[in-house]
């Protein structure tokens, strides 16, 4: 079973989402994703100071088995991408929620992320997904 | 529905990730595919091949059967040799590559691929009717490949102690047998090793052994990779019925000599390799960011190719393919390849991209 912290939101494109207190969230992949791609090789980051819609592809990352978009979970402007993810890839399969986040989004508008998915939400998506 | 390889629950057991193979519960890897790949470069993984088609065939005209449906000529192999090569059809498109291992005057055993099973057993049973020989499936078969650095020594540890010291005397190509079980110095990797073909009840044993030794179970994720960084074509990718094997790489299988061996698809190869084919596979290496994958168009000077297999090489840590482009192109000439819209540089190089001893 994957891990599937409270604290954060989540997407139907399996990624999680956490607010921090400068009003900018903290993007990745999650847990079930990441062990569904295998060993992660490559990620080709977002650009910082682009902006982007909500649902829009703004990342991609490749798995020994595929290419995978990472999108945004709600419109905003990115500020800054996990620099360490371009030597060590990996991290996203060993550290999911932690040392393997993504990017950092500032939302256009805070309230949007009031739509996302909460913990038990996401956790009965994956399980309706794998049946 | 899917079947179970006779080690299926082994590989539960493992902790594997099973996914449908061609109608097979097969692993694709037991947690890290990457760590499987550098287990069998570094020292010694093993893989479930029992899924191969695996085909006897024997009789008065076995070897002028398998003269005529195998484009490499089995009239070359002595007893105890193993053959790669292609089944061709009438235009010379490869219905099948495999390997023939002759184990007596009329007895050899064909092992071909799981994808191509129906069509394949189908199409030699069609072309055996002409023929006295025998066709015939082993029962409950299994097959566990051993490879790497390590993989000879550990084997020959574990395996019956006449049929392992028989091992340790094989040449790359040979195998030996004793009772159901036999041991091929083959494989798919491009490391040293064997291919062991064995009855379903005997395979648990064998793979126990091995992993007690400390040999890695490896799933298809790492056979694939590994296979690629060799530069060994993958049925399907590099071939299929519509591609011969000049155009695939694989012109060094077919025998040409005897001219007067009328292999099925010899007048249709013959004139290919008369006109001189217009596609050649080529290895290509990315030299920008990304990972290449199969089906990405490559753009080179003489026109469009197409990537037949790409993908990340864990061991060279960059990505590498085979792609099928004009004839012509040498090592060291640039292409581009179209990566999800993107246009990223690459060269054309030698393959395999890596080479053991």
């Amino acid at each position: 079973m994957s891990e599937v912290p409270n604290d954060l939101k989540y997407t139907r494109e399996h990624e999680w989402v956490r607010s921090e207190d400068d009003g900018t969230c903290v993007i990745g992949i999650t847990d079930h994703a990441q062990a569904e791609l295998g060993d992660l090789v490559f990620v080709e980051p977002p650009e910082v100071g682009t902006s982007f819609g909500a649902g829009d592809a703004v990342a991609v990352v490749e798995s020994v088995k595929a290419a995978s978009d990472i999108y945004a979970p709600v419109a905003g402007e990115i500020v800054e991408a996990n620099d360490s993810l371009a030597d060590s890839p990996e991290l996203i399969n060993s550290d999911p929620y932690g040392e393997g986040w993504i990017y950092r989004l500032r939302p256009e508008s805070p309230d949007d992320l009031a739509d996302l998915l909460d913990a038990d939400a996401y956790q009965e998506f994956v399980e309706a997904d794998s049946d | 529905m899917t079947n179970p390889t006779p080690l299926y629950e082994h590989h539960r057991a493992a902790g594997a990730r099973l996914v449908d193979f061609a109608g097979w519960d097969m692993p694709l890897h037991y947690g890290s595919q990457l760590e499987e790949h550098h287990a069998v470069r570094q020292r010694a993984g093993m893989f479930d091949v029992s899924h191969m088609t695996q085909l006897d065939i024997g009789g008065a005209e076995a070897t002028a059967y398998l003269r005529r449906v195998f484009a490499n000529d089995v009239g070359r192999m002595d007893i105890g040799s193993a053959l790669y090569g292609c089944l061709l059809n009438e235009q010379g498109g490869v219905v099948d590559d495999g390997i023939a291992y002759r184990f007596g005057e009329g007895a050899y055993r064909l092992v071909t691929n799981a994808a191509t099973r129906n069509r394949v057993l189908a199409w030699l049973h069609d072309h055996a009717r002409a023929f006295a020989v025998t066709l015939r499936e082993p029962d409950e078969p299994a097959m566990i490949a051993v490879q790497g650095p390590e993989a000879r020594a550990h084997t020959e540890a574990v395996l019956p102690a006449g049929l392992g010291a028989a091992a340790r005397e094989l040449g790359r190509f040979r195998h030996t047998e004793q009772g159901r079980m036999v041991v091929a110095r083959t494989g798919y990797t491009g490391e040293d090793g064997y291919e062991i073909m064995l009855s379903g009840s005997e395979a648990g044993t064998l793979w126990d052994a091995l992993r007690a030794r400390g040999v890695a179970p490896a799933g298809l994720g790492a056979r694939d990779t590994l296979r690629l960084e060799a530069g060994l074509a993958l049925y399907g990718h590099e071939m299929d019925e519509q591609t011969t094997p000049l155009e695939a790489g694989l012109g060094w299988t077919i025998a040409w000599r005897p001219s007067d061996r009328r292999f099925i698809g010899r007048e249709a190869l013959q004139r290919q390799r008369d006109a001189g084919p217009a596609r050649d596979l080529v290895g290509v290496g990315l030299q920008g960011r990304g990972v290449a994958r199969a089906g990405q168009v490559v753009y080179t000077s003489l026109g469009e190719g197409v990537l037949t297999s790409g993908g990340f090489a864990p061991t060279l840590e960059r990505s590498i393919g085979l792609a099928r482009v004009p004839a012509g192109l040498e090592p060291g000439t640039a292409v581009e390849i179209d990566i999800r819209g993107r246009r990223v540089p690459g060269e054309i190089e030698r393959y395999p991209f890596i080479r053991r001893s």
